[in-house]
């Protein structure tokens, strides 16, 4: 099971971050050649970023770039290069329409092949950010094999709208449920947008828990404070990881008398509730938790 | 049978006497009592003299002789720098100056140095200018650094003798009662001040708050003061203490914070009744707080806390999570208020604090202590006097006394600073012996010094990301590259003393 809770974003114009923006673990990070970087700075940067594709080791943390739209001066420099440094997925901005993502998907297939590359060994993660993105997504995430996710980008998407974030982000409540919907019917990875006020703990703690609720796989985060929450959030606690195993083990029972159905406190265990445990226990295993010192932790309290 | 001064009859020789002294008059052998009898009531007798230059000429400070001073003013010390100049004046020349450290504020003194007033320096560290001049090879007799303990050692065995302390105190009495935590230059713990006042030959107080008769509680006590100067102002408060420090908001400190709190956590040596020590970096602090939540978490209490005192072990010992703090240096503001307002927030002496040779030091008795590093190497010995240039830049301290003494030792550091590693092959100045520091806390990851095969065992199921000190040198020189060695000269500016007076190390002055 591939984790996708956090994507950290690292300005491609600043190496010290870029140097360890690893260490923070979060699942991804990703390199941004784009909004965060001024075009006087656009060539170092993927300058910047290529040579640390090249060079620094971030382990096991998946690596993504965000490059220039392809329809800016930038883009197909940007993905000419990135190609070349190979990340693990490039993410594109500001996704419209399908053709923007077959465009991508042509040539990087056109890089790969004269390069040298494994076909389709590149990735592509689609940002959703207005309005003709979001009415466009299930053709968006339909259009290509490369695309292993979707993200939303929720502070363009509202300045297209002609209105501002609000705490609650009723406003955004229709694109979630869009992109999501799309996403997920195509077996991708949705990820929510990013929460600008690094300082409010609290705020963001309840955005994560929101769109967590929601189905969302996890959240691009800006600061490497925003990482720990969210994996706190998006790890199953000890209480939900002993009624998973509980399931199971009603099931199994079940299954050994022969039936696919099972009764747990009254309530019946089901193909859909089997499935949900399930990935609760897997989300627990991969996300480093020790099922038999849950336990006993579980045990003493 | 002579009659003697009180008009009494008395023997030459008494059984089981061997030696008769007869009294000659009350105050024949008493010069220091006040011999005009006036009121009876208000004891007039007092040691203030009337300038510096008169106490430094009653002293009896002569060429070639030793003075001392302390550090607890900090980057605002005025006193060192104010007798200094008087004792320059003066025309003495020769002169070993051994402050407990030194600091920015006394780049004065390489005048001192340069004119031949002070020929030598024995102190903890030394920073700034002064020490940039030094490891330029200012001196010809190199510096000595100790440790904390160390210091106190050396001065109690009698190995450094004092002839004169010239000691800054924030509140005085006329007779000498002397105390850090009250006045406007106020400091907290007079703690390292407290060994020279005991055994210097002669002991001159320089306060800026002469306060009535009798100044308790007092940390420096009467009976050892000769003199007592008053001037207008012994420190500037701004480099005294710092206000409450903030918890950082620098992620890569808050991370390095977090691995180390749970390293600690599940080190075995964190349990009901722990003590520990912290230091004042913002590392530590976030570690202070974070130590916090788990204490709450799993119901515990410290015994006590040690060392430089800081607002956030304050507030921990006033939530009464820590019930005892032995404070031999106070951080912050909040540290000073809290010595003065808090009844088991107990000074204690640098000899308590650290001595090795005493009959008990507290560093001893400290389960956890968390420490800072410049530079650690691969064999765990580490280095926070001299920077990667080989400049010195830093102190001594008690980072060796602490880090033998606690159950666990807890060096936290980035893995870079800058372009340079902070994890090295060699280290360019040993502090602390490799074989006292424990566990490394970085960025990157956790080391365990493979001597802690317990420590290791209990941390390796605990989802840390735990490697070898190898693997987070192969980390580091894969980013940096391996750095040029540091050029240096023949010449020794500078001679590193463990804490039990042994020599662990020297340094080179840098070629420039």
């Amino acid at each position: 099971m591939k984790l996708r809770r956090t994507m950290l974003y690292v300005p491609g114009n600043n190496p010290n971050m870029v140097k360890d923006a690893h260490i923070y673990r979060a699942d991804s990070v990703m390199f941004d050649l784009e909004d965060s970087v001024s075009v006087h700075e656009k060539d170092a940067a993927r300058f910047l970023i290529f040579r640390a594709l090249k060079c620094i080791d971030y382990e096991n943390t998946e690596t993504v770039v965000r490059i220039n739209s392809l329809h800016s001066p930038y883009g197909e420099d940007d993905l000419e290069a990135m190609v070349r440094a190979r990340p693990d997925v490039i993410r594109l901005p500001k996704t419209e329409s399908p053709e923007d993502i077959m465009e991508a998907d042509e040539k990087l297939g056109i890089l790969e092949k004269k390069l040298g590359l494994p076909k389709n060994e590149i990735k592509l993660f689609a940002a959703i950010e207005n309005a003709r993105g979001v009415v466009n997504v299930s053709r968006i995430t339909e259009a290509s094999d490369r695309l292993v996710g979707v993200a939303f980008g929720a502070e363009d998407f509202v300045t297209n709208l002609h209105t501002t974030r609000s705490r609650e982000g009723t406003e955004l409540f229709t694109a979630r449920q869009e992109i999501l919907l799309a996403g997920r019917a195509a077996g991708l990875h949705v990820i929510d947008s990013v929460f600008a006020d690094v300082n409010d703990e609290a705020g963001f703690r309840r955005e994560v828990e929101l769109i967590k609720g929601m189905g969302f796989d996890g959240k691009s985060v800006i600061n490497p404070r925003q990482v720990g929450i969210v994996h706190e959030i998006y790890t199953p606690s000890i209480e939900e990881i002993n009624h998973a195993r509980r399931v199971i083990r009603a099931i199994e029972a079940a299954e050994e008398e022969g039936s696919g159905v099972a009764t747990l406190n009254g309530r019946m265990v089901d193909k859909p509730v089997v499935e949900r445990a399930r990935r609760t226990l897997e989300l627990a295993h991969v996300s480093g938790l020790y099922l038999d010192e849950i336990q006993e932790e579980a045990a003493h309290a | 049978m002579p009659k003697k001064a009180a008009g009494r009859d008395i023997p030459s020789k008494i059984p089981g006497f061997k030696e008769i002294k007869h009294f000659e008059g009350a105050f024949a052998n008493t010069p220091l009592v006040r011999k005009q009898k006036g009121s009876r009531t208000l004891p007039r007798l007092n040691k203030i003299v009337e300038s510096l230059e008169q106490a430094i000429l009653k002293s009896g400070l002569r060429d070639g002789m030793c003075v001392s001073f302390h550090h607890h003013l900090r980057d605002g010390d005025m006193v060192l720098n104010m007798v200094m100049d008087v004792i320059a004046n003066l025309g003495i020349k020769n002169l070993t100056l051994a402050s407990s450290s030194l600091t920015r504020a006394h780049n004065p003194l390489i005048r001192h140095i340069k004119n031949g007033v002070v020929s030598r320096l024995i102190t903890s560290g030394l920073r700034d200018k002064l020490a940039e001049e030094v490891s330029h090879g200012l001196m010809e007799t190199p510096v000595l650094f100790h440790t904390h303990g160390g210091r106190a050692r050396m001065i109690e065995s009698g190995e450094l003798k004092v002839d004169i302390a010239f000691l800054g105190v924030p509140s005085s009495d006329v007779y000498g009662n002397a105390n850090g935590y009250t006045g406007p230059s106020a400091c907290g713990s007079l703690g390292y001040a407290m060994v020279d006042a005991e055994y210097a030959e002669k002991v001159v107080l320089i306060t800026d708050n002469l306060v009535e008769y009798p100044n308790t509680p007092f940390s420096i006590h009467q009976d050892h003061v000769d003199y007592i100067v008053q001037v207008d102002q012994i420190g500037d408060p701004e480099g005294i203490s710092s206000g409450a420090l903030r918890m950082t908001r620098n992620p890569r400190d808050i991370l390095i914070a977090e691995y180390a709190t749970h390293v600690i956590e599940h080190s075995g040596y964190m349990e009901d009744g722990f003590s520990l020590q912290t230091g004042s970096g913002s590392i530590s602090l976030a570690v202070s707080n974070f130590m916090r939540d788990v204490m709450l978490r799993k119901g515990y209490t410290a015994s006590f806390a040690l060392g430089g005192i800081t607002g956030s072990i304050v507030r921990l010992h006033e939530e009464g999570l820590i019930k005892r703090l032995l404070d031999v240096q106070s951080f912050d503001q909040e540290a000073i208020r809290s010595i003065g307002e808090n009844r088991y927030h107990t000074e204690i002496d640098a000899s308590y604090y650290a001595n090795p040779h005493n009959k008990g030091c507290a560093t001893n008795k400290i389960n956890v202590v968390i420490l800072s590093a410049m530079e650690i190497d691969t064999d765990f010995n580490v280095n926070v006097l001299t920077g990667s240039d080989g400049v010195i830049r830093g102190a001594s301290g008690g980072h060796s006394d602490t880090a033998i003494g606690a159950g666990i030792s807890v060096i936290v550091a980035p893995l870079f600073r800058g372009r340079s590693a902070t994890v090295v092959d060699r280290v360019n100045t040993v502090i602390t012996p490799g074989e006292t520091a424990d566990v490394l806390v970085t960025d990157y990851g956790v080391a365990v010094n493979p001597r802690r095969r317990d420590i290791y065992d209990r941390l390796k199921t605990k989802h840390l990301p735990l490697y070898s000190i190898e693997e987070l040198y192969q980390k580091a020189e894969k980013v940096t590259g391996r750095p040029e060695p540091v050029q240096f000269e023949k010449k020794i500016v500078g001679v590193v003393e463990y804490r039990d007076g042994t020599i662990l190390d020297v340094i080179h002055q840098v070629k420039d």
